[in-house]
């Protein structure tokens, strides 16, 4: 046996610094990225990297920020297993590995001159924000913008100072709610379903935007269905274990599909026919 | 065994009662020429169960992506496993390409053997047309009694050939030895099943919800020995395995299985297949069905090693029989 190394390979590491980190809740951190090469990541919204600490593994996670912010992205990672244990403890100036962006991200072009209703459950609000603060910093190429968001209770929601903002301003529509009633919240209780048919919406030029747990797709896809809105304008990025990120390993698989690169974003009208999607 | 003097020569090896191995020979006297498919097919030489993909250093925070190959001769290959090699060709081929299958992959010579006679019951080459060659090889060997006629497929062929010196031109009456070989054959391999080859695709278009899976899972151990055998599973993990000094280390990958339960769980606890018959399901229509759409090829060669193998005796014949009848 002669081993050789790579001039390239897939599997290569780009050395990236984390250069800010804020503790969002218990469970959950934000980190502020570079490229120790001074390139940009170039990342679509939607889209993921796979993030590798030597010694311990890699993990696919989502892209937080938006592509229009310059010189740095961000992750928001909830500690879940292993990877994201070690992860979670680290700080400013550490180093990682970043391999990525991977994935089709969210349809920018389609979305641009129609009205868009970006709907998130949960964790989901880590990958949409992406596409929110893209839509905020081009939103002269969006018609009416509405953001509707679900949580379990105030004390588990994400970007609390970032929510505000957009509740503040009068281009976006903004509507939350938490799943169980809370002494502190005076807002909307109930599930997220319930905000939909608070929309105003013109179902031939409104396209939804949905990211959250895997439980809530059928019920939100068919609100929306109910709404008027055509399967190919409701678009969904689907949760799965993308291990390699190339379309190889297998684990992310639904039927024919490889999520890491044929998704994680799909019109619906995409993976409606594929039985192990939603 | 000229060859085994300046290169590795792998090739079927006996290992007692029906089981064969490919490993190195150096010995032409060791190699089993009649075997039935070898327990691991020679995918195994391209995509090892166990791969280094990077080695890495904490303390110098360097990390280099490696492969290991070296030059071999893989002898002695039936037309089941050349099928199944062609399929891992195209998928590591598939853009985003895999430097390291196709490093390994170009450094081996290939040199298939004909069957001319059945393994056992559990192949079903002839329902899906493996039981005959059909490319995927440097040189083609075909036992004809007294002697063997090699067809040269590549120039990397004709070189060993050259190289040997052990061959004399082909004669009108050795290519009517083979046709009568072919013909022959006709006879004895008959598709296995019954199936047409071009009705399985419509077949699994109508069974996502067939009574198999059900039977399936009830019977299934979940053991994976059905993936790990087939010459066209490739499902990995990718795991860090740090070196006692817990500074350096490296990141390989190992061989995984659909049929294990955690294998499409995701960090939230979900599971996507949880139930063995959904995996058994998955496993089917990943060989009968999606490669289809992907690289409008099967990725089940008939080689019958998923049923010589399976503990609860799942029968790759019988499922098909079973879809089938359910669809007359």
């Amino acid at each position: 046996m002669t081993k050789q190394i790579l001039e390239s390979s897939e599997y290569e590491i780009k050395k990236a610094k984390i250069i800010r980190t804020k503790k969002m809740t218990s469970k959950e951190k934000l980190f502020e990225i570079t490229l120790l090469n001074g390139e940009e990541l170039g990342h679509d919204p939607g889209q993921f990297v796979e993030v590798s600490i030597f010694g311990v593994g890699e993990a696919p996670l989502s892209l937080s920020s938006s592509p229009t912010k310059e010189g740095s992205f961000e992750i928001c990672v909830r500690e879940v297993g292993k990877l994201t244990a070690v992860l979670n403890k680290l700080e400013a100036g550490a180093h990682i590995g970043i391999r990525g962006p991977f994935g089709k991200g969210f349809p920018l072009r389609r979305l641009e001159g129609n009205d868009l209703i970006l709907i998130a459950g949960g964790i989901g609000i880590v990958p949409l924000r992406s596409l929110i603060n893209y839509v905020i910093d081009n939103r002269r190429d969006f018609g009416k913008v509405s953001v509707l968001l679900g949580c379990k209770t105030p004390q588990n929601m994400l970007f609390g100072d970032e929510i505000k903002m957009w509740d503040e301003r009068l281009d976006i529509n903004f509507l939350c709610t938490i799943d169980k009633s809370d002494p502190d919240w005076k807002g909307n209780v109930g599930l997220i379903t319930l905000l939909i048919p608070k929309v105003d919406a013109d179902p031939s030029r409104t396209f939804a935007v949905i990211v959250g747990p895997p439980v809530m797709y059928k019920f939100v896809i068919a609100e929306l269905i109910a709404k008027g809105i055509p399967d190919s304008q409701i678009i969904v990025s689907l949760e799965r274990h993308m291990k390699c990120g190339l379309g190889k390993c297998g684990h992310c698989q639904i039927d024919n599909v490889y999520c890491c690169q044929d998704g994680p974003v799909f019109s619906y009208d995409q993976i409606k026919h594929l039985r192990e999607a939603i | 065994m000229a060859l085994a003097k300046e290169q590795k020569v792998l090739a079927p090896v006996s290992k007692g009662y029906k089981s064969f191995v490919f490993e190195e020979v150096t010995d032409a006297k060791n190699i089993s020429l009649k075997y039935i498919p070898t327990i691991l097919p020679p995918k195994k030489y391209f995509m090892p169960q166990y791969e280094t993909l990077v080695e890495y250093d904490i303390t110098s925070e360097k990390a280099r992506a490696v492969v290991e190959s070296c030059a071999m001769v893989i002898f002695g290959v039936h037309t089941c496993d050349l099928a199944g090699i062609q399929c891992l060709n195209m998928v590591f081929a598939e853009k985003p390409k895999d430097a390291n299958y196709l490093i390994k992959k170009s450094k081996a010579a290939i040199i298939g053997i004909e069957c001319n006679e059945y393994c056992d019951e559990y192949a079903s080459c002839t329902m899906m047309g493996n039981h005959l060659p059909d490319g995927g090889y440097d040189l083609f060997f075909t036992d004809l009694g007294d002697y063997f006629i090699v067809a040269i497929h590549t120039q990397l062929g004709d070189d060993l050939v050259t190289k040997t010196g052990l061959f004399t031109d082909v004669q009108p009456e050795h290519l009517k030895a083979l046709k009568e070989l072919r013909e022959k054959k006709k006879k004895i391999f008959k598709n296995e099943v019954g199936l047409d080859k071009k009705e399985i695709e419509n077949l699994f278009d109508k069974s996502f919800k067939s009574k198999v899976w059900d039977d399936l899972d009830n019977r299934c151990l979940a053991c994976g020995n059905c993936t790990n055998v087939c010459p066209t599973c490739y499902c990995f993990d990718v795991v860090d395995e740090p070196n006692f000094d817990l500074k350096t280390g490296r990141r390989y990958r190992a061989w995984d299985s659909c049929q294990n339960e955690p294998f499409a769980k995701v960090a939230g606890g979900e599971s996507f297949r949880e139930k063995r018959g959904w995996r058994q399901r998955h496993r089917y229509y990943r060989k009968f069905k999606y490669p289809l759409t992907k690289y409008s090829k099967f990725f089940c060669t008939g080689c019958g090693r998923c049923s010589r193998t399976c503990m609860a005796q799942i029968n790759l014949k019988e499922t098909l029989s079973f879809l089938k009848e359910e669809n007359k």
